[in-house]
Order: C-alpha cells, then sequence, then structure tokens
C-alpha cells in the first residue's frame, strides 16, 4: 500500500516535471505562429474578457487599497515636498538678504555721492537688535566705542537720515531713530531753503513733525526736507548738512500762519534698517552740497 | 485529501479566481515598490493541506494558467509552482508540522525558491535575468510581504478544502489536547 502511494507520487511529479520540460522545449522549439503559441493566443482570447470582468469588478477593491497607498505616498511626498520648501524657503530669504544689500549698497553709493558723505568717515554697522517698543524707536548695532563711534554721531543709509547714537560702549551702539519721541534735527526745506525743525509726531509712530514754522506757506508737499548742518558755533548741529530727511506728506492748516503743522515722511525705511552708516566725523571741515539724493 | 469531483471543482476555481486575482488586482497594489505574489503561496498552502501530489498538480495547473494569462514561455513558472506545491505538501507527509506559525515560515520559503528559481530558470533559457543590488532587495521584500498574507491565504484554502482533507492539523491539535494527548483516529 505504502509502496503504491509512493510510486504512484513520484509518478505524478515526473509526468508533470515531464510535462513542462516538454512544454518548455516545443515553446522555445516551434515560431510564433507555432501550435502552442496559438493555443496560448486561444487561451487569452478566453480569459481576456474575464479578466476584464474581474478587473472591473474588483477597481472598487483597488481603489481601496490605492487609496491607502496614496495617502502613504501623499505623506510621504508632502514630507520630502516639506523639507524642499524649507530649503527653498531658506535660499530665498539668504537671496533676499543679499538683495537687500547689494540695493542699500547701491543707494548708498548714490546717496554718499550725493552729499558727499564719504567725508565724514562714515563705518558701516549692521542692526542686531531693536526696541520692541512704538514710540521708542532705538536700534542697536554693531560698532562701538572701540570702532571710533561717538554719542550723538549721524546714523544714515542709504536711503537718507536714520538717527543718532544715543550711547556708545565697547563693541556696540545704541543708535535713536528719527521717529523716537526725545529725537530732533534742524532741518531745511531743500526748495525754499526754509528753516525748520523736525521732531518725531506724537502718537503717530513713523510720522514726523514740524511746527511753528515762521513762513509756512513755503513749504508744500512733496518738498524733500534735508538736514541744515552747523548754523550756529554756540549749539553745534550733529548733523552734517544737505542729508535728507524726509518728503513732505501732509501741510494741516491751522487758525493762525504759526499753527500749520507739516507732517513729513521720513525717506529712509525705518521698519526694514539692516545695513547703516555712523557718520564718525560730522564736524569735518566739509561743508556738504545741500543737493537731494 | 479526498478526490471527489467537487474537491477537484474546487481546486480548479481556486486556481482560476486565485490567478485572476493575482493578475487583476494584488499585481497592482504595490507595497514598498513591490507587488505580493499569491501563486507561490496557493499552491504552498494547498501543498500543506492536501499532500504533495495535490500540490503539485494546483502548482502546475496555477503556473500554466500564469504563463498563458500572461503569453510567457510556457512551463516555466508551472515547473516552479509544481515543486513548490510538491515540497511543501511533502513536508506535511514527513513531518506534519502543526504549529500555527507554519504557513508563514513555508509561505516565504516558498516564495523565495518561486523568486529565485524563475529568475535562476529565466537565466538558464538565455533571458537577461535581474541580478543586481535592486533585485536582492525586491526578493527581500516580496518575501516579507508574502509572509504577511500567507496566514489569511492558507486559512481562506484550509476553508476551502476543509471537507475534503481527512485531518486537519488544527482540529487534531486540539482534540489531543482535550484528550489527553491520544491521536484520533483517521476519518478515512
Amino acid at each position: 500500500m505504502y509502496d503504491k502511494a509512493v510510486r504512484r507520487r513520484r509518478a505524478v511529479l515526473a509526468v508533470l516535471v515531464v510535462l513542462c520540460l516538454v512544454l518548455l522545449t516545443a515553446y522555445f522549439g516551434e515560431s510564433s505562429g507555432g501550435g502552442l503559441h496559438s493555443v496560448q493566443r486561444g487561451a487569452m482570447s478566453v480569459l481576456t474578457p474575464i479578466q476584464e470582468g474581474a478587473n472591473k469588478a474588483l477597481k472598487p477593491l483597488r481603489d481601496l487599497f490605492g487609496w491607502f497607498g496614496d495617502t502613504l505616498d501623499a505623506k510621504s511626498e508632502r514630507d520630502k515636498l516639506k523639507g524642499e520648501r524649507d530649503a527653498l524657503r531658506l535660499e530665498v530669504a539668504a537671496l533676499d538678504q543679499r538683495g537687500h544689500a547689494l540695493y542699500g549698497e547701491r543707494a548708498w553709493r548714490d546717496a554718499a555721492a550725493a552729499a558727499n558723505l564719504n567725508a565724514y568717515e562714515p563705518i558701516q554697522a549692521r542692526m542686531f537688535a531693536r526696541s520692541p517698543s512704538t514710540f521708542y524707536s532705538r536700534i542697536e548695532i554693531n560698532r562701538g566705542s572701540k570702532d571710533g563711534v561717538e554719542v550723538n554721531d549721524p546714523v544714515v543709509n542709504g536711503e537718507g537720515l536714520v538717527g543718532k547714537v544715543f550711547s556708545v560702549s565697547g563693541p556696540s551702539s545704541v543708535v535713536m531713530l528719527l521717529t523716537d519721541q526725545d529725537f530732533g534735527v534742524s532741518a531745511l526745506d531743500a526748495k525754499s531753503s526754509e528753516p525748520l525743525s523736525v521732531e518725531a509726531a506724537p502718537g503717530t509712530p513713523g510720522d514726523l513733525l514740524i511746527d511753528f514754522v515762521p513762513n509756512a506757506r513755503a513749504v508744500r508737499r512733496g518738498d524733500s526736507i534735508v538736514t541744515a548742518g552747523t548754523t550756529s558755533e554756540r549749539l553745534p548741529s550733529p548733523f552734517p548738512p544737505g542729508i535728507l530727511i524726509g518728503i513732505v506728506s501732509r501741510v494741516d492748516i491751522g487758525d493762525g500762519e504759526l499753527d500749520r503743522r507739516i507732517h513729513v515722511k521720513p525717506a529712509a525705511d525705518l521698519r526694514r534698517l539692516d545695513t547703516v552708516r555712523v557718520l564718525t566725523k560730522p564736524a569735518a571741515e566739509l561743508r556738504a552740497s545741500t543737493k537731494t539724493p | 485529501m479526498i478526490w471527489t469531483p467537487a474537491a477537484i471543482f474546487r481546486l480548479v476555481a481556486l486556481c482560476l479566481v486565485g490567478g485572476i486575482f493575482q493578475l487583476t488586482a494584488v499585481s497592482q497594489f504595490t507595497i514598498f515598490g513591490v507587488p505580493a505574489d499569491l501563486s507561490p503561496l496557493l499552491a504552498a498552502s494547498v501543498g500543506l493541506l492536501a499532500g504533495s501530489i495535490a500540490g503539485a498538480a494546483f502548482g502546475f495547473s496555477l503556473g500554466l494558467f500564469m504563463d498563458t494569462a500572461l503569453l510567457q514561455t510556457l512551463g516555466l513558472t508551472s515547473l516552479v509552482l509544481l515543486i513548490v506545491g510538491y515540497y511543501a505538501g511533502r513536508l506535511r507527509e514527513l513531518r506534519d508540522p502543526a504549529h500555527g506559525l507554519v504557513p508563514v515560515a513555508v509561505g516565504a520559503v516558498a516564495t523565495a525558491v518561486a523568486v529565485v528559481g524563475l529568475a535562476l530558470m529565466q537565466f538558464l533559457l538565455g533571458f537577461e535575468a535581474p541580478a543586481s543590488l535592486q533585485f536582492v532587495r525586491q526578493v527581500l521584500l516580496v518575501i516579507v510581504l508574502n509572509s504577511l498574507l500567507a496566514l489569511p491565504v492558507y486559512a481562506l484554502v484550509r476553508r476551502l478544502l476543509l471537507p475534503f482533507l481527512p485531518d486537519d492539523p488544527r482540529r487534531r491539535r486540539r482534540r489531543a489536547y482535550t484528550t489527553g494527548g491520544l491521536s484520533p483516529l483517521s476519518r478515512t
């Protein structure tokens, strides 16, 4: 009984293996138009509709699995794209910063040439801290007394006057911006040469104000306001003449001539300061041109 | 295996449905970049449950179906799956393993034999056989994937063939446990 089962098993195995080898040999030996190929094509034509039907019937199942797969793929894709986006953001930020620095550099060159600012020995400084207060508009720069910076030195950039040095330590300084409530500067209307005094508009951050103007009619909207420079031996101004402070943005008419209030928009974008110049020799015996940049 | 027309019909149906399911559904899902391959799992499961002759015949038929449906070289997949089914059946006949995880191990080995065997056969027949690290990675992934599917496939095949099996290993194990280890009489 056992021998018979073994023989039967071995016979079946042998028959099947031989059948496989015969199929392989015959399939290889014949041309593509041969019998086995024809049988295969015939079987294929029978199976194709079944497979198509099954394909349609199983589509929801495939879609379900596909949804899981797509979700996983989408997650990994999302993570990958997030990484790429972050890298590109960093790149864009670096390029923006570089572009901004180049723009500032070019603006500075133009301004320095126009107002002869290089005569006042400017040194480049970078802002690294800013006062969070709206009214106390002060920044810190990375230049201090060891670089030759002194209190009251004017601070400018390519756009115009930024402020003045408020206090100095060895490696850094605090700069009081134009918009600080304690800031004030003697100025001129570049067109009419009308003497003025510019200070921060109280309660209006980012706005400068000129009031008590003797001849207010001479000042018009759109006029450039520049620093007046030293006009008195007794009270010398720390600011060299001819540095652009801002542009007259509005003139409020009061009851009398002295009640006129002139609003000035600072020329320098004080919210986006990066690189500034400290004029370390503001009292140099050189008279800058009053021509605005 | 009790060879009745109903049993043969079920094996044929399993072969056709399993083959079509593999071709139309399973092959189209890729996990970790590779699709699972139910063919060696089916052949091994039939071998494990029904013995070497049934395993070999089923493997041969399934392989023939796959070769025909995919217009591949006739006899190639048949030979590989025939070997898988036969030796899975021999394992049952010689060792009669009763551990619950045997299908997983058998499925993994069957998959490895099938994938590597097919590549080897193709190489011997003069086809360009993929021999690279990528191929090794794919083989390993298919083995892992098939190992995960081995138990459900085995359970499905067992459920289908249960009425025709003389001795269900799980039932026999349960009986042995409850009767204090006495060997039950075979139903045949």
